[in-house]
């Protein structure tokens, strides 16, 4: 029986975390030594969870699939992490940030959790400045704000265009810290394939390691899964070429319920695609809304000339440009949520004012800051970006417009997790982009750092102990125990199958093909016949796959295309996944636009009678269809309203 | 656009391993070096052969896993940009292009192109951290720091631990990597606290680890893609001379006791 009770504390709003954290059950000192807990992923999420368990004394295992941790891909985060510290004195404070997150996220995510990220968002600043995080200044030496979508307050911190970097490279020295200590030991160039699970308990997980292909077997009292977001499904997106969904996936077919699996957040400023050849697509951050106008031109002529280089952007009059956002979100202008831009350039595009040589493209203009505030001030807040930009496009953005098109950059949907961020596999955590937890159906920039943070360094080190505490007469688990070797075995046989398809196509292509049919059908908007369509579409991919797909190289050595191989088998099966739960979600609500259910004027329509829940999904077996299961979302104290940014 | 490359090919560490010339055709020059280094992986896949392993994994020049010699230069032959920004519109038509994997003990060979830079871990586990714990933090606006110090340590703080630096180095020194994170800590009020402890161990360990000396040629500098500057090698050894006489101190001062 699935049990999707979030089990938050009975309190007020307010008080459920300190409730929860005055009654929760902890594990002392001289226990916790005897206690293991695997953590996959160095994220912020998983770096900052292994660097405090490891400083409260567990016997920490980290994982992750480059050479150290910190590559890992939340190195690439640019604009800024969101805090209710109120320094600017603008009206913040937690309630705000909680009611934006709930609101932001069209009303699709759990108030508990969120409240609770909320409340703890300012203790993270606190944390990465003593760590050494070089956020940006003022000239009194007191921390900047900046501004972001989806808000009217300036809550976001940032250190230039690289706060990801550099909050990474924080939780990466605390994590440095404790493995120099002892407490955490590090398996890098590690691929986790698969979860153990003994007695109905997370025990553990069956690793390949990347330069001698060796199976592996790491065992441990509570298994914590950090391993990202699966944005990657679309093949092109803004995530790193390594990003997966394989730990999640392993963890969904051992009986964790996946939630939400088709919320995805496709970013609304991107470097357009430019060729078949493309590899992956390039954000450029949304803090660029702050200072950057959007805009298309009025008339069609003007598109035509463009396109045929006879004009530039430049030379089209100020009376004769289409400021889209500006002109239909009068209260926030450039600065709407994502998802209501992403579609407000597609609406654009599709009604053929679109720019740039394939029509898919929107200009974001620098002009009037650069006017205004000058070409200097401009670099100081965006000069890595657009440095960036001129490196890929070979365009300078001081002098032109920048172009942008909307890009897959998130994925809202995740591991089902409750209020202590358990999955519905006992001793099984998930936290960061790898659950679903704290953002709905759409995530407001800035957010995500915020979480991985929150959960590694302030929420999981709590709740973890509750478990661990009715573990401590559990001694070491041993790796020798017989799931230990069904999982082995069920690993090897897997690889060897891959290996020996010897079939004729690349990875890669059936990688590029299942991210057509997922752009395609189930990316910005959707609709009944096309996700039906793509069902079957994913069918045959999947067939194909399996008989098909030419594997190069050894088993026993590194091997870059066994490694894509096994991901993109996850990708294709996570596709399917998607696909139906968009099909069974009939409304719209945030990232998720329902052709079918939209207002007059195309505005996202949510139905909150029949959908105000959370959809989580169960793996029925191989070939068999998987059930759908129901969260049932409660708002006690934000009132669900059609949302507004008018 | 056409090429000529000439790769090296090494199976494992303990391969000897060669440059192997191959064909690359139909290249577009909107396309990055990896993009058309992916291109020549699908028609080696195609033919049933083992593709070039390179490392990889963001592609836009900040998670530091790209490396490469290309036509002998780390990260090839554009300014402040990662092998990974490289267009192939910065190359030749027709152009033939040397790409080798670093080369320095420090780094030994795992396949190809691949090298393992693990030493950068082990100087960063010997001090590169301010050892504060997730709990009991002040507020974060309780210490001003000035911002030109704040930027500075920034600057100091973008490296991404990519090795161009050791690569580019004649002695095959770590003094940019190791000089960029003491002066990235040193330069705040938050890492002060520390910096002679973090300095010594930091330096011992590179020491340790196989890296060479530094003689002044700057080549890092020039070659590093995030433009660190020479002056953190600079304040590094500062720290380094100013460290020696508080141990000095230190040594005093146990002793009265
Ligand atoms: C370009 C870009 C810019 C962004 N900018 C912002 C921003 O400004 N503000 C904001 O709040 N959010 C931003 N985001 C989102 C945010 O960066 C991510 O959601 C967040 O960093 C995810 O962190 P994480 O710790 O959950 O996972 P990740 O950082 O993705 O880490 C995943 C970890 O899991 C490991 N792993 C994965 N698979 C395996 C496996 N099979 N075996 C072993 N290990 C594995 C990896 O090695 C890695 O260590 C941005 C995202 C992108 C793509
Ligand atoms: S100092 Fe520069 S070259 Fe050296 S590791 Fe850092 S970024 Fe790379
Ligand atoms: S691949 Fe990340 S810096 Fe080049």
């Amino acid at each position: 029986m699935i049990n999707l009770n979030a089990g938050a504390p009975k309190a007020p709003l307010a008080e459920q975390w300190s409730s929860y954290k005055a009654n929760c059950r902890l594990v002392n000192p001289n226990n916790k030594r005897k206690l293991d807990i695997i953590v996959v992923g160095t994220g912020l999420a998983g770096a900052s969870a292994a660097a405090t368990l490891g400083q409260l004394g567990y016997n920490v295992k980290s994982f992750c699939y480059q050479d150290t941790p910190r590559r890992a891909h939340s190195i690439a985060a640019q604009g800024g992490i969101n805090a209710a510290k109120n320094y600017q004195n603008d009206g913040d404070n937690v309630f705000r940030l909680f009611y934006d997150t709930i609101k932001g996220g069209d009303y699709r995510a759990r108030e508990s959790n969120v409240y609770r990220l909320a409340s703890i968002s300012p203790e993270i600043i606190d944390l990465c400045v003593a760590q050494g995080v070089p956020f940006a200044r003022e000239y009194g030496g007191l921390l900047a704000n900046r501004s972001f979508g989806g808000t009217q307050v300036s809550r976001t911190f940032y250190a230039r265009g690289q706060t990801g970097q550099q909050l990474l490279i924080g939780a990466y020295s605390a994590l440095s810290r404790q493995i120099a200590a002892g407490s955490v030991k590090l398996y890098n160039r590690r691929d986790v394939l698969d979860i153990v699970i003994i007695d109905g308990k997370a025990r553990g997980v069956i690793a390949r390691n990347l330069v001698t292909g060796e199976i592996e077997r790491h065992s441990a009292h509570a298994v914590v899964l950090a391993s990202g977001g699966y944005g990657n499904v679309f093949y092109l997106s803004t995530n790193a070429m390594g990003s997966n969904v394989t730990p999640a996936w392993s963890a969904y077919k051992k009986g964790a319920v996946f939630a939400n699996p088709c919320f995805t957040q496709i970013h609304p400023t991107c470097i357009p695609v430019h060729g078949e050849f493309q590899s992956k697509l390039t954000l450029m951050s949304e803090s660029l809304r702050n200072d950057g106008r959007i805009w298309v031109p009025k008339e069609k002529e003007d598109v035509e000339l463009l396109r045929q280089k006879k004009i530039t952007p430049e030379q089209i009059h100020e009376s004769k440009r289409d400021y889209y956002l500006e002109r239909r979100y009068p209260a926030f202008g450039n600065l709407v949520p994502r998802d209501v831009a992403s579609r407000a350039a597609k609406e654009r595009c599709d009604e053929g004012y679109g720019v740039g040589s394939s029509g898919r493209a929107v200009f974001l203009d620098f002009s009037d800051s650069i006017n205004r505030l000058g070409a200097e001030a401009i670099s100081a807040r965006y000069g890595n970006l657009f440095q960036m930009y001129e490196r890929i496009v070979d365009d300078n953005p001081y002098q032109t417009p920048m172009m942008i098109y909307p890009a897959v950059h998130y994925t809202m949907g995740g591991l089902w997790v409750d209020y202590e961020l358990m999955t519905t596999v006992p001793g099984l955590y998930s936290i960061g982009e790898c659950n679903f937890s704290d953002h709905g159906a759409n995530r407001l920039g800035a957010s995500a750092l915020m979480q991985g943070l929150a959960d590694g360094y302030f929420v999981l080190p709590y709740t973890i102990s509750a478990y661990l505490s009715n573990e401590i007469h559990t001694p070491p688990i041993q790796t020798t125990l017989p799931e230990f070797h069904t999982a082995v075995h069920g690993v090897a046989d897997r690889l060897n199958q891959l290996k020996e398809t010897k079939g004729k196509t690349s990875v890669d292509h059936f990688h590029k093909s299942l991210g057509k049919i997922m752009w395609e059908y189930c990316g910005m908007s959707r609709n009944e016949a096309g996700l039906q369509k793509a069902l079957g579409l994913i069918g045959d991919l999947k067939t194909e796959f399996t008989s098909d797909v030419s594997i190069p190289g050894g088993m026993k050595e590194y091997n870059p295309e066994l490694e894509k191989a096994w991901r993109v088998q996850d990708f294709i099966e996570l596709g399917d996944l998607m696909v139906r739960d968009a099909l069974e979600r009939k409304e719209s609500c945030g990232g998720h636009f329902r052709e079918e259910s939209q207002t007059p004027d195309g505005e996202a329509l949510r139905n909150d009678e029949e959908f105000a829940h959370v959809a989580a999904w169960e793996f029925k077996g191989n070939g068999a269809a998987p059930e759908r299961h129901r969260e049932e979302l409660r708002f006690d104290t934000v009132k669900p309203s059609q949302r507004s940014y008018k | 656009m056409i090429f000529t490359l000439k790769i090296w090919r090494q199976k494992n560490a303990s391969d000897k391993g060669g440059l192997v010339t191959y064909k690359a055709e139909d290249i577009s020059p909107d396309s990055s070096f990896f993009e058309m280094l992916d291109q020549l992986n699908q028609q080696l896949i195609a033919k049933g052969e083992d593709p070039v392993a390179f490392d990889h994994d963001c592609r836009e020049g900040i998670c530091g896993t790209c490396s490469l010699y290309i036509n002998g230069r780390p990260h090839g032959p554009l300014k402040g940009t990662t092998t990974c920004q490289l267009h192939m519109r910065s190359f030749r038509n027709g152009e033939t292009i040397y790409v080798e994997p670093w080369r320095c003990g420090a780094f030994p060979v795992i396949k190809d192109l691949i090298v393992d830079r693990s030493a950068f871990d082990t100087i960063i586990q010997a001090g590169g951290y301010v050892s504060v714990n997730s709990g009991g933090i002040p507020d974060a606006n309780t210490i001003p720091v000035p911002k030109l110090d704040a930027d500075t340590a920034f600057d100091a703080a973008a490296c991404i631990g990519c090795g161009a630096c050791v690569a580019s180095c004649p002695n095959a020194s770590a003094m940019l990597f190791v000089g960029a994170k003491v002066s990235h800590l040193a330069l705040l009020p938050q890492g002060r606290v520390e910096a002679e402890h973090r300095v010594q161990k930091m330096v011992a360990t590179m020491d340790s680890l196989g890296f060479g000396n530094c003689s002044n040629t700057y080549a890092c500098e020039a070659e590093c893609p995030k433009e660190i500057a020479v002056t953190n090698i600079a304040r590094m050894n500062r720290e380094f001379l100013a460290a020696k006489i508080f141990a000095e101190k230190e040594k005093q001062i146990s002793f009265t006791l």
